[in-house]
């Protein structure tokens, strides 16, 4: 395989790109399931299709979109959907994650009607749905890279007030910090990780990216940023784990990604009842 | 002795939630130095009181200044610690250690894009200390019992060096050994000057302890130093609540506010 990822452009992309998801997607995981929000990366997701398929639909009719990669369209949908989740957090106050069906639901009707108009499934959609190792494009690399920079670095600068924000809304008020802007820069860099991380895992394995390494972590780790450090090394596992085995077994890698994430966090749960059995 | 400038001012304060008023015509100063207890029954809107002076809500009518400002112009919330009612019931399976919770004590103080410095570092390990919970430093907060949280969460407070303390009900789920060290170290708090306002049910247990008190009951019916308040309580409780009220015992919770 690193033969044929020397020789072969398209490996080289979905390598690259995968190792750089395989980070970020779980860095923003651990603050999405410390806030109790996980289901906001599948509504998002649903909302990122409901785009793709709107563009796909619309290229047959212009030749503009036609050249447009369908997934510039996907994330301007997934920054609307969060948008619309925040509108509506504030119209429920008192049923916030009420937002999140609405939206994944619309996300999934929007989507459904593209897709008949656009004469249902072809290869193309069947290839975000579930990810793919050979749709990945040097403009997608680019792409994912730059959303990549983007996100490390405003994780970095604002920090201690996404934690503070995570661990105590209210206080995070009181203390007067810009909770609101922190907030909705944070759900823009959900809807765009989510969008970068399709092409890869595929739509509807995206969230599991974001949640199950985190999920992982959660049972060993001490302190948040050991949290955030094991959740990037198993993401990372997962996703190389993945891609390698996708390759010999020729699986669909999102999939496979998932499983081993899956297998990670089976062994994590096992590990720790032992670990603390043997205590007693 | 005390230096007379008010740390707090409300000037006939009117809120509600939905229609019926939650605060009617509450006005109270707050001076420098003072150890203001808040008594009244559940309901009463001791909370809604301390969320306004907060400014996590806004009142309906009239005016908050907090250190002789407008609240609304007011951007010092680092002179001001806060442990709310609710501490107990944050997320317990947050993966955070008792370091990193009183750590984000500083983040308004430290300002934007700011990280933590050796002298930061230093002040968060000596507050810890001072609450008594070194030994617990690098256990996840969710790993400790409801009276050492509480405590993490004091030492939160502390951590910017606030020149006004606010606690709800900060005792709650502390054990009468652990309440009884509580309010000495509260007390030593207000000896080094800095002013304390406590939302308490447990009138006994404060009132040599504090300087001043207040009994809210939607309106402000008693406010005084707290030998004024020994020799009302002397003429009946109920005469300071407005109505007949059970003030000790915490489950008369509906009739509070009908
Ligand atoms: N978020 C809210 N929405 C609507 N009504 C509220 C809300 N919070 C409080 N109330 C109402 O306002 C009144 C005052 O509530 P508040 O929490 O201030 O009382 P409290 O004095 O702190 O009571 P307790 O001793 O039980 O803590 C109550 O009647 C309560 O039902
Ligand atoms: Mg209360």
């Amino acid at each position: 395989m690193i033969s044929g990822i020397l020789q072969y452009e398209f490996l080289q992309n979905a390598f690259l790109s995968g190792i750089i998801i395989g980070a970020i997607a779980p860095l923003l995981g651990v603050f999405i399931v410390v806030r109790r929000l996980s289901l906001i990366a599948d509504a998002l997701s649903h909302v990122t299709l409901a785009g793709i398929a709107a563009s796909l639909f619309l290229g047959k009719y212009s030749t503009f979109f036609l050249g447009l990669n369908p997934m510039y369209m996907g994330m301007a949908f997934s920054v609307g959907g969060a948008v619309l989740i925040e509108k509506l957090r504030t119209v429920y106050k008192h049923y916030q994650e009420l937002a999140i069906p609405i939206i994944l639901s619309g996300g999934i009707g929007l989507g459904v009607i593209f897709i008949s108009l656009a004469d249902g499934f072809n290869t193309d959609l069947f290839s975000y749905l579930f990810g793919s190792v050979s749709a990945v494009s040097r403009a997608d690399l680019w792409t994912i890279i730059i959303i990549s920079l983007f996100v490390v670095l405003t994780v970095v600068l604002i920090y201690k007030e996404l934690f503070l924000l995570s661990f105590d809304e209210e206080y995070a008020k009181a203390t007067g910090i810009a909770a609101k802007s922190i907030h909705f820069i944070f759900i823009v860099m959900v809807a765009l990780v989510i969008a970068a991380s399709m092409r890869i895992v595929g739509i509807l394995l995206v969230s599991s990216l974001m949640t199950l390494p985190v999920a992982a972590s959660i049972r060993i780790a001490r302190g948040f940023k050991q949290t955030i450090l094991f959740s990037v090394i198993f993401g990372e596992a997962s996703v190389l784990g993945g891609l390698f085995l996708s390759y010999y077994l020729d699986l669909a890698p999102g999939g496979t990604i998932v499983m081993i994430a899956v297998l990670i966090l089976i062994l994590t749960v096992l590990l720790k009842k032992l670990v603390s059995g043997r205590a007693v | 002795m005390k230096n007379n400038l008010p740390i707090i001012e409300l000037n006939h304060i009117y809120y509600r939630y939905d229609r019926e008023n939650v605060l009617e015509d509450v006005s109270l100063r707050i001076e420098k130095g003072a150890f203001l207890g808040i008594v009244g029954p559940n309901g009463s809107g001791k909370s809604t009181l301390l969320k306004l002076i907060l400014g996590l809500i806004k009142p309906q009518k009239g005016t908050i200044k907090l250190f002789g400002e407008e609240i609304k112009h007011f951007r010092d919330q680092q002179k001001i610690g806060f442990v709310s009612q609710k501490a107990n019931s944050f997320n317990s399976g947050f993966p955070a250690t008792v370091y990193e919770v009183v750590a984000s004590g500083l983040t308004k103080k430290m300002g934007l894009f700011r990280f933590l410095r050796k002298q930061d570092e230093d002040k968060i390990v000596k507050v810890i200390k001072s609450v008594g919970m070194q030994q617990f430093m690098n256990r996840n907060i969710g790993e400790l019992s409801g009276g050492q949280q509480q405590r993490v969460f004091i030492a939160r407070a502390l951590v910017s060096e606030p020149e006004l303390l606010i606690l709800d009900e900060p005792t709650v789920g502390v054990d009468a050994e652990n309440v009884q060290s509580f309010y000495e170290m509260l007390e030593d708090l207000n000896q080094t000057g800095i002013t304390l306002l406590l939302v308490t049910h447990d009138i006994g247990a404060i009132s040599d302890k504090v300087t001043n008190v207040a009994c809210l009951n939607k309106g402000l019916f008693f406010h005084g130093t707290s030998s004024e308040f020994e020799e009302q309580k002397i003429k009946g409780i109920s005469e300071i609540y407005g109505h007949d009220v059970h003030l000790l015992s915490h489950e008369h919770h509906e009739g509070a506010h009908t």
